[in-house]
């Protein structure tokens, strides 16, 4: 038997007032009335109304999305791929260095990747931009799809793809058949982690944006070094908002689906 | 031939995307500085011949090296770094473990949920969770008010800008690496242990020491290193949370790129940063090894 004491209740209580007494706050002062962000002069929602006006943050909101969409989408198909080679490939020359690339942006220090992509950008006259953003956040978004697609892979019976081979598939077929269906949770929250990285990310995005393409953190970062703002509470609480919807509904599908496939499952091995 | 076009695809993008780049960073740090466009010397001319590559292989050295290692600057920023990150790696397991403990003992149809939430501030960015303390920190801010409002101080505390803010940032956001891990850990004990532990006579807390701690060893060790190895070169929190006394070696590298536009010394801080994470990032892949060894 388990045994859950006082001890416990106290430290789930005051642990997850930690980590969300901060936000709650945050959310509740986006509504102050006041200017000065710690005085409570009654409810508002004129910040959100003033946002909605501020252009520039709007122009970088913009530019974080298109940048999150392209960077997750291509960093899902490279990591994918890369997790294909990883678990299913065998040896083949330079297959350390392989995953060392993979496995070391997870713990590089963001300063030594921006820097060393920016330098990389300048000496090919590649001008910083959005592309240069994109191809950025692509390379270290794709290894953590990698290492989230791998390890469902690992998990997989080989077994059901030869048979698709035997019975006649080809090899991309049985991919796109047998595989594909069976990883593809994997892939989704490969790509999830990707776009949430995207839209998280400051230094990189600091090194390698340029004049014309700002990003939202950027922008975020620039507004919040001169102090607190209701403007950026009100930022951050749709923000956070979103998150939270995006979140729960994720898990509440991904629930579902695997209520489903147990289902099916047992429904197969009946039948069988 | 397919399988060549699967691995030579994202191979060759991180070669080019990630080592190149870095092999970059390397050259330029035994650059000179030169103001010029782009601002170091000597720049490499293929056109040249070998003759050029030669001229240009004789003039990289150390100086840059030699030059961080004279400014007390640099070392006492890496220093610091490293004491800020051991620290707040403490401080985080203290905070983590009891709250991971807790989830693991807790009803099992609670689990899921409780995962959750320890993972849904995760997903929220990064730069809102930090800039969330600077409300609460400040002189005029609502822990200093409520501390006042409770008669426990009558003038305000100064944390914001103080290295005190930078721990209680980097806990705050780096909780859930600490906590995950070790909830794994222990979420696979086998409770039947302690029972046996203390039917043959220890008391709860020797049964905590001897059993429960060392079976979550791993996720122990696994907690700190993604906890420890980020903090080093972190940018964020220093730079909002921090005040001109906290010196932090990701915050110096970011200024002396963007502000004196150094990029020689900026690239030989970077190769420091690197090799001090080295014997970190190889122990925490050994770890991540061995745990993979052990489970299959």
């Amino acid at each position: 038997m388990k045994r859950f004491s006082a001890f416990n209740v106290v430290s789930l209580t005051l642990g997850f007032a930690f980590l969300y007494l901060p936000m709650i706050i945050l959310v509740i002062y986006s509504f102050n009335d006041s200017k000065l962000v710690t005085v409570w002069a009654g409810f508002s929602t004129k910040w959100y109304g003033e946002l909605l006006q501020n252009e520039a943050f709007l122009d970088a909101a913009w530019v974080t999305i298109r940048v999150a969409v392209a960077s997750s989408t291509i960093a899902t198909v490279l990591g994918t791929m890369a997790a294909y080679v990883l678990v299913r490939a065998g040896r083949f020359h330079g297959r350390t260095l392989f995953s060392g690339m993979i496995y070391a942006p997870l713990v590089m220090p963001e300063v030594i990747t921006g820097l060393s992509l920016l330098l990389l950008f300048i000496g090919i006259g590649l001008d910083r931009g959005i592309v240069t953003i994109i191809l950025a956040h692509t390379t270290f978004s794709m290894c953590y799809v990698s290492v989230v697609v791998s390890s469902r892979l690992v998990s997989f019976d080989q077994s059901l793809e030869e048979a698709a081979l035997d019975l006649g598939c080809t090899p991309f077929a049985a991919f796109r058949l047998v595989t594909l269906p069976i990883i593809a949770p994997a892939v989704i929250s490969g790509w999830l982690l990707a776009f949430t990285l995207s839209l998280d990310d400051l230094v990189i995005a600091s090194f390698t944006a340029g004049p014309s393409a700002t990003t939202l953190p950027i922008k975020i970062f620039s507004a919040v070094r001169l102090g607190v703002s209701p403007e950026i509470n009100a930022l951050s609480t749709i923000m956070i908002g979103i998150v939270t919807v995006g979140v729960i509904t994720a898990s509440l599908v991904s629930k579902r689906a695997s209520v489903k496939q147990q289902a099916e499952e047992q429904a197969a091995v009946r039948t069988a | 031939m397919r399988r060549l076009t699967l691995i030579a695809v994202p191979y060759l993008w991180l070669l080019a995307l990630f080592l190149v780049p870095f092999l970059i960073v390397l050259k330029i740090s035994l650059s000179d500085t030169a103001i010029a466009i782009p601002p170091y010397t000597p720049t490499l001319d293929l056109s040249g011949g070998w003759a050029a590559v030669k001229a240009f292989w004789a003039e990289l050295d150390m100086e840059n090296f030699v030059w961080l290692t004279e400014d007390d600057l640099y070392w006492k920023a890496y220093l610091s770094s490293v004491k800020i990150a051991f620290v707040a790696t403490v401080l985080t397991l203290l905070a983590g473990y009891p709250i991971a403990y807790a989830m693991a003992r807790a009803a099992p149809e609670w689990r899921p949920t409780l995962l959750m939430l320890v993972i849904l501030p995760f997903w929220t960015s990064f730069l809102i969770r930090v800039y969330a303390w600077m409300g609460i920190l400040s002189n005029e801010g609502l822990l200093n008010g409520f501390l006042i409002w409770t008669g426990l101080i009558s003038e305000p505390l100064t944390i914001l800008n103080t290295n005190i803010a930078v721990y209680i940032g980097i806990v705050y956001t780096y909780l859930p690496f600490m906590i995950l891990p070790i909830y794994s850990a222990l979420e696979k004990m086998d409770d039947s242990l302690l029972e046996a532990a203390e039917d043959l006579g220890c008391s709860r807390l020797q049964a905590f020491w001897l059993i429960t701690v060392p079976l979550s060893k791993q996720g122990i060790i696994a907690g700190c290193f993604l906890v420890f190895i980020p903090v080093v070169g972190e940018f964020v929190i220093p730079s909002l949370l921090g005040g001109s006394g906290t010196l932090m070696i990701g915050k110096v590298l970011f200024e002396e790129f963007f502000n004196n536009r150094d990029w020689p010394v900026a690239s030989a801080v970077a190769v420091i940063l690197l090799l001090i994470l080295i014997i970190p990032i190889i122990l925490f892949q050994r770890n991540e090894q061995k745990q993979r060894e052990a489970e299959g």
